[in-house]
């Protein structure tokens, strides 16, 4: 959308579009989203990256990931990225760890094992 | 993709994310994939001594009980005592320290309700919120069409929330960013003198102090 029009705007700029009406449902945050923002507060605190790297994964997915991927989704792939550019863990260690928690079970509650 | 819209999910939740996705409240749901990154990825910090799961427990605590409660005994302390309410305007930080509440190194800036000025915030690259005082963002706050609209149509996203600004007041829109977020302080209603500061604080809602609304008695 704006980002190809060569008027140096990001999709993500999007202050002064037009838009449709102002969806005003809400909800409660699910105890996996929770983690997803403790975890930014905690990596981001010890120095792992900062809100600007964040934000600037977040804006590198493209305006595709906003449509389709939910706020905290797009938090977790961002927090991901960053902190293996930042030397936590390996996109090996991560990939083995993902097929070892999705082994685990089929629910979000059976996947998180003892890490309750 | 995990995000299939099943609406006879007995668990259907009515809220929906920012993107239109129905919210699932229990831990017995289809794990998705993101999901499944994130325990992969609180796991490997954990092991590596990077983070512990009390902290990451106690950060959880800490997120809970933040909520519009604390920006609310701001803004009411503000209504009651005029020397707070200058140093709240001067320095929103160091007077919301001044109540116990960390700042947490973000700059907040207290914008005023006067007869003459209405003030509504938003941010319009990302949802920079001052979640210190009022907990997490909702929704609405985070999409596309507020973003969008706020800072070019402001009056008629206050109409759709139910506020109708009078034309001789004028709308003052702030854009947040990362290091620094905004509050609104409203104007107090007529009929609150003698109030207590609970009492006070009990008409000062969220939507009060993002701006799309104002204060109601009872």
């Amino acid at each position: 959308m704006t980002d190809d029009t060569g008027q140096g705007r990001s999709w993500h700029d999007m202050g002064g579009e037009d838009a449709g009406e102002i969806a005003r449902g809400e909800h409660d945050f699910a105890l996996w989203e929770k983690r997803v923002d403790a975890l930014m507060r905690l990596t981001s605190a010890k120095g792992y990256f900062t809100v600007d790297g964040l934000r600037r994964a977040i804006e590198d997915m493209g305006e595709d990931a906003f449509e389709t991927m939910s706020y905290y989704e797009r938090w977790i792939a961002s927090i991901t990225r960053n902190l293996v550019e930042s030397g936590a863990f390996s996109t090996e260690e991560l990939n083995a760890r993902m097929e070892k928690v999705a082994a685990r079970g089929p629910t979000y509650g059976e996947a998180q094992g003892a890490g309750e | 993709m995990p995000h299939d819209h099943d609406h006879d999910d007995p668990f259907h939740h009515e809220g929906m994310s920012s993107s239109g996705h129905p919210y699932r409240p229990d831990n017995d749901q289809p794990l998705t994939y993101w999901q499944q990154m994130e325990i992969a990825v609180r796991e490997l910090l954990v092991e590596k001594g990077i983070t512990t799961a009390a902290e990451i427990n106690a950060q959880i605590v800490l997120m809970d009980a933040r909520s519009p409660a604390q920006g609310a005994a701001v803004v009411a302390r503000a209504w009651d005592d005029p020397a707070f309410k200058a140093r709240l305007l001067a320095d929103g930080s160091a007077a919301m320290a001044e109540l116990g509440i960390d700042p947490d190194g973000l700059k907040l800036v207290v914008v005023e309700n006067t007869a003459g000025v209405h003030n509504v915030v938003v941010c319009t690259l990302c949802s920079c919120y001052p979640r210190n005082l009022l907990g997490l963002p909702p929704d609405w706050y985070k999409s596309r069409a507020y973003r969008s609209r706020t800072v070019k149509e402001p009056r008629a996203v206050l109409r759709e929330f139910g506020l109708e600004v009078p034309e001789d007041v004028r709308v003052q829109v702030h854009d947040s960013t990362a290091d620094m977020r905004y509050l609104v302080l409203p104007r107090r209603p007529e009929g609150t003198e003698g109030w207590d500061a609970e009492a006070l604080a009990g008409i000062v809602t969220r939507d009060c102090m993002i701006g799309v609304a104002i204060p109601q008695l009872p």
